[in-house]
């Protein structure tokens, strides 16, 4: 990387874009712009990238491994030809304005030569310094010469200040022991200019530090560890290699206390006001894997409000709360002692039954929330760019990843407390509006990656090469990954078997590119995890080492055997073993095969013309691409059209009629009223959907498309609604006071009703805009009307990340929030109180212990949001798929949250799951961001994996041509008469007509009948 | 790839192998991952095979096929539990009562592939393709009746072409061998005579293989 960095140096340091931070969002941002033809520096002050989500174990509601998922993004970038990656560095200055930037970088001395280092760690064994870790949350001591983790990018040692010599010149034991020269004790901050068009801002957050405060103990109450620390303590790479031990005495804690929003939702000095928006979840995914860890572990969760807002949150929170020995408790607490001799912690809280307790715990875990990044003034001031009151970046609502500073974008979580699904959306956002500002100059820096030449293989005898990973303890903890190793070491043409802890690390990956040449391998199989995310990596891998990459297989002994078997450490070892036999025994007939470039059309379409189907749309205009619009009524504004203001004030009828105005004049985008998809086919890069629109009828061609088809409000059927016409639902409200409703002014006492419709049976997930939208009516009612009185019945308020404030507000203005319990709803009855003719609404108060009635005169309701009754027929029509709730189905919820599975489809907006329109219009920008980065390609590759006809055997039955939808056979006139013929463009590999074919003439490569069979007959052989 | 992509040869090499069941995880009916709702060609076979297994003497209920989504987690391993018990209960392959002879029968069915892919496109293609109007296509009479013209006694024939391949039998001791009633070996053995698949040993007075 050193090389090519200098190369890019002396040409002139010219380069796209600059994206500072190297965490997930980073990286993403890196990864998308790079795709979207802009050459990147990713610039990143810690010595590897990965950010904040390579320190987490597992990641909610799925409970995926954090690494395993981040990690082949850190490959991805290492081997992107348009990304430098420039890590322990610093930005010095910045200068210019958007389109002409030039930014100094202090590039921090690591005392290693990157371009000697080879990344054998001989230093580190060397060391004689033991420093604490920060990967560790210095939970753990690591040598003064360290890499940082195992998979860092790049893979490279540094020293820490600490170090012998640089503190008092007293040892170089390491510079002795490098073979290679690599070490320089002497290095010195280099400076470095580099000139880019746009910056893209993702430096990310901080943890809230419970030590400056001191209330809760933590620095001086040894039990008393952070969420952050706790994760580390999870993870199999942590202190105690995934050993839950407690500080204080290294043993196994038994009760477990987590306390909910250390630092945040409060108005106290050194507090931060807002909610941190992720601690409940990732407070739930902590019990639920210390449970995983030790089942008898007792977990007691204080806790305010749950707010399990996001996308099958909901579901996570119940599989919490179901756990045996698992208690959630509501209240608020303080520490109380640590008791001498145990070192146990007390806590103190109170609960309505029984008053005030003081209970005690093994150990207790701070739910910290999340800060804006370090020095973060010092960082405004350097880009010029101005800051919201809580210190995060200020954005404008309606453009949620630009800064005050044009040409300058944010991603990620400095744009305030977000997870991590929503820091990839505005990566993939930002890489959007740099598009809009740079696509003049797309694709003039950027290069293609090159490979070394394949080896022909076709001479060699076969040669298999196995590489077993542990996944940290994902896979070694159950199965005994040595022991399969061993047992592939006898398996026949099997040359070579090693295993690995991390076998996706870069180093890793690289070993296997060494070793395929080395030992001359020519298949190669991998037993890890699954082909669905890391496949393409290893792909890549082989064709590193010379080898065509189908020459590969996957053994899934993760997904397929440790976690599900996690209880059968023996039997899962022995089907490991089972499995990588068939793997091993299907490599034998595997053969080499080509994929081919395929044209891309450069149009999109864009179905669905509300706010997110709009802001698509415009979006990819600016960026250079064609955009058919596509709007099944006769106005273009969906939802919005009915959403007069946001919780922050903006004004959105304006915003919308702004944004239809712009898309109409825009010469790129298309605009289709009423229309209706009559079909759908062809495949990423070259669908054909069939439209008709008043009687008319077109087709459209295009390479992307973006569905954006909404959501609709539940119509209750609950509390009198429909039957008394003081009842209505939120959205109705809202019109009434954006009109003025004369009733309103009559109305005294107003309650409003919160879950209607959701957060129970039949539709298990939380709606998520509900109680902003109550509060944001509440305060416009208390503006309008002062003296009328509103009480807002609600389970949990859901007022996440900033609009926490705006609940205090209304708190404030006296608006009452009673509280009731699932299983004893309000009940509504119509009657009269002294002549006035009233809605009675009765609700269990739990605090007060006893039945509270409020006299209505107007009701409201929290009416949920449900998927649009289109997006079923849509989700039929494009081939993607939904989830149990009904609302589409992203390919993966953290990493590829606006891609769908299937190739070329991408989604936005309400369709994907409720949001607020700040989150509707980022997401928008990112499907933006992410079409524009396939369509900014002139060809996509197609899979080698198609079928063929052995002419010889044809009997020109027509069976395959029948059972082909794709219409990829047809017959052809030979010497030896008719035979059928694929057309490898069209085929997409799924193989029907082998089950068809009478004489086994037509065959699937790389799923061919031999290798089918060798697999089964393997995994039925006596092991 | 596609559960459309399972061909019969594999679900038959996987008994021959030896497997106690074979179990075909497939997209729920419509929401089939390529146009093709390939799901139901594989249900076809599924059905297809059963009849083949049930006419051989093995449990048909070896075999099972289920529509599951990537999203059903949970209901996979419910199926998967309940499946493995129900393989449990049958006992290893081969051991279920009728379930003797099996290797020689499972071979004879799959030299009969290709013949019966044929058969399956000209004769029990079901053009509605839903799966009530497949599963009801399978149960009917119709389908038991086309099974036993067109393939029964195809299978009986390659039964007894492979028996004889071993060694030259009497017509009674392949009847016994086969588990078939005399006369119906005698009409086997007329029409494959014909076809010069068999022919009488005068000097052994067996049957041999042409």
């Amino acid at each position: 990387m050193e090389k090519e960095l200098v190369d890019s140096l002396a040409g002139g340091n010219y380069g796209d874009v600059m994206v500072v931070g190297g965490g997930i969002s980073g990286i993403q941002a890196a990864l998308d712009l790079a795709n979207s033809g802009f050459k990147v520096y990713l610039v990143e002050r810690s010595p590897t990238i990965g950010g904040k989500m390579a320190q987490l174990d597992k990641t909610f509601p799925t409970n995926d491994c954090s690494m395993c998922i981040e990690s082949p993004k850190f490959i991805e970038c290492d081997r992107n030809p348009n990304i430098e990656i420039l890590t322990y560095t610093e930005v010095d200055s910045v200068e210019g304005e958007a389109g002409d930037f030039k930014v100094n970088l202090i590039r921090k001395p690591r005392y290693i030569i990157e371009s000697k280092c080879t990344g054998c760690t001989t230093c580190v064994e060397a060391c004689p310094v033991s420093v604490p870790d920060p990967f560790n949350q210095d939970l753990s001591g690591n040598k003064a010469v360290h890499i940082y983790f195992s998979q860092a990018v790049p893979l490279v040692p540094y020293i820490d200040e600490r170090c012998l010599y640089l503190e008092d010149k007293k040892c170089s034991i390491c510079v002795g022991v490098c073979k290679n020269d690599a070490i320089d004790l002497h290095q010195k901050a280099e400076t470095l200019e580099i000139k880019i068009g746009a910056i893209v801002l993702s430096p990310g957050y901080d943890v809230f530090n419970p030590k400056l405060r001191g209330d809760y103990g933590y620095g001086e109450i040894e039990n008393v560890v952070t969420s952050l620390d706790f994760e580390r303590l999870l993870c199999a790479t942590g202190p105690h290699e995934g050993e839950i031990l407690r500080p204080s005495d290294k043993k196994h804690p038994h009760k477990i206390a987590w306390i909910h929003c250390v630092g945040s939702r409060q108005v106290i000095e050194g507090g931060n006001s807002y909610c941190s928006a992720v601690c409940c979840s990732y407070i739930q995914k902590q019990v639920i894997l210390t449970k995983d860890h030790d089942a008898d572990a007792q977990a007691t969760i204080f806790h305010n409000d749950i707010r399990s807002y996001g996308k099958d949150f909901e579901r996570f929170y119940q599989r919490a709360e179901k756990l045996p020995g698992v208690e959630f408790i509501r209240s608020y607490v303080s520490i109380g002692r640590e008791i001498p001799g145990t070192k146990n912690v007390t806590i103190r809280y109170s609960t309505t039954d029984d008053g005030v307790k003081e209970e005690e715990f093994d150990l207790v875990v701070l739910g910290v929330g999340l800060n804006p990044p370090a020095n973060v003034h010092g960082l405004a001031n350097q880009y010029g760019i101005e800051l919201n009151a809580h210190g995060f970046c200020k954005t404008n609502p309606f453009n949620p990843v630009e800064t005050s500073r044009p040409g300058i974008f944010v991603s990620g979580a400095f744009l305030g407390p977000i997870d991590i699904p929503e820091s990839v959306v505005t990566a993939s956002a930002s890489n959007a509006l740099v598009g809009e500002l740079l696509d003049f100059r797309r694709g003039n820096l950027a290069r293609e990656r090159v490979y070394p030449e394949e080896r022909d293989v076709s001479e060699e005898e076969v040669r298999v090469g196995v590489f077993a990973c542990h996944c940290g303890a994902n896979i070694g903890r159950i199965v005994d990954v040595p022991s399969v190793v061993e047992y592939a070491k006898g398996l026949e043409n099997v040359v070579h078997a090693e295993d690995g802890l991390f076998i996706c690390s870069t180093d890793a990956a690289a070993q296997i590119s060494n070793t395929i040449r080395e030992k001359g391998i020519n298949r190669v199989v991998v037993a890890a995890c699954t082909p669905r995310t890391h496949e393409p990596l290893f792909r890549d891998t082989l064709r590193e080492g010379g080898l065509n990459q189908y020459f590969f297989d996957m053994a899934n002994i993760r997904e397929h055997c440790s976690w599900v078997h996690s209880k059968q450490k023996e039997e899962a070892t022995q089907k490991a073993k089972d499995i990588v036999r068939m793997s091993v025994a299907r490599t034998k007939n595997l053969e080499p095969l080509q994929e081919f470039d395929l044209p891309v059309n450069k149009t999109g379409i864009v179905v669905g013309g509300g706010l997110a189907g709009m802001t698509c749309a415009l979006s990819m205009a600016k960026q250079g691409f064609e955009v058919e619009l596509l709007e099944k009524d006769s106005d273009l504004g969906g939802m919005a059209r009915r959403i007069h203001t946001t919780l922050e004030g903006m004004d959105v009828q304006a915003y919308v009629g702004e944004l239809s105005r712009k898309v109409y004049q825009h010469p790129l985008v298309h605009v289709t009223h009423d229309a209706t998809i009559t079909a759908v086919s062809g495949y990423v890069g070259n669908f054909v959907t069939t439209v008709e629109s008043e009687g008319r009828v077109k087709e459209i061609h295009h390479g992307a498309t973006v569905l954006a088809t909404g959501a609709d409000e539940y119509q209750p059927t609950e509390y009198l609604y429909g039957e008394d016409d003081r009842v209505v639902t939120q959205l109705t409200l809202e019109e009434q006071i954006s009109q003025k409703d004369e009733g309103l002014a009559q109305v005294k006492n107003l309650v409003m009703i919160q879950c209607v419709g959701c957060r129970q049976e039949d539709r298990n997930y939380c709606a998520r805009v509900c109680c902003s939208q109550a509060i944001k009516n509440a305060l416009s009612l208390k503006e309008h009307y002062p003296e009328m009185d509103i009480s807002i019945l609600f389970r949990d308020i859901r007022t996440y990340g900033f609009r926490e404030d705006y609940y205090r507000a209304a708190a404030e203005k006296e608006v009452k929030f009673v509280r009731w319990e699932a299983d004893d709803k309000p009940v509504v009855e119509a009657t009269s109180e002294e002549g006035r003719p009233v809605l009675r609404v009765t609700v269990p108060d739990p605090v007060l212990g006893k039945k509270l009635a409020i006299d209505a005169d107007a009701l409201v309701l929290s009416a949920a949001v449900i998927p649009a009754a289109a997006s079923k027929e849509v989700a039929k029509l494009f081939k993607v798929a939904q989830s149990p709730d009904g609302f589409f189905q992203e390919a993966h919820v953290k990493l590829r949250p606006v891609d769908f599975a299937a190739d070329g489809v991408f989604l936005c907006g309400t369709s994907h799951y409720p949001k607020h329109i700040e989150e509707t219009i980022a997401q928008a920008y990112g499907a933006a961001g992410r079409a524009v980065s396939l369509l900014s390609h002139d060809t996509v590759t197609a899979s080698g994996s198609v079928c063929e006809v052995k002419e010889d055997d044809c009997v020109a039955c027509g069976a395959c041509i029948s059972a082909c939808t794709y219409g990829a056979i047809e017959f052809h006139d030979t010497p030896q008469g008719e035979k059928a013929v694929v057309n490898p463009i069209l085929c997409k590999g799924d193989g029907l007509c082998n089950a068809k074919c009478p004489t086994n003439a037509i065959i699937l490569k790389h799923f061919t009948d031999e290798e089918i069979f060798c697999q089964i007959d393997a995994a039925l052989a006596d092991s | 790839m596609c559960t459309g992509r399972v061909d019969l040869a594999f679900l038959l090499r996987s008994f021959i192998d030896g497997a106690d069941g074979v179990f075909i995880g497939g997209c729920w009916p419509g929401e089939c991952h390529y146009l093709t709702q390939g799901n139901f060609d594989a249900l076809s076979n599924v059905h297809l095979c059963k009849k083949l297994m049930k006419h051989i003497g093995l449990n048909p209920d070896r075999l099972r096929i289920e529509w599951i989504s990537a999203s059903e987690g949970s209901r996979f391993a419910e199926v998967m539990d309940d499946f493995s018990k129900n393989l449990r209960e049958l006992g290893n392959l081969g051991t279920a009562a009728g379930e003797n002879g099996l290797l020689r029968k499972l071979e004879a069915v799959s030299k009969l592939i290709p013949y019966i892919k044929l058969v399956e496109r000209e004769r029990l293609r079901v053009l509605v393709r839903t799966e009530e109007a497949i599963n009801e296509f399978y149960r009917s009479d119709d389908f038991d009746r086309l099974f036993n013209e067109l393939i029964a006694d195809k299978l009986a024939i390659s039964q007894m072409v492979t028996l004889l391949r071993e060694k030259p039998l009497s017509a009674g001791e392949i009847a016994e061998s086969l588990g078939l009633d005399p006369s119906e070996v005698s009409r086997h053995l007329d029409v494959s005579a014909r076809q010069g698949l068999v022919k009488f040993d005068n000097e052994q007075n067996l049957i041999v293989a042409a």
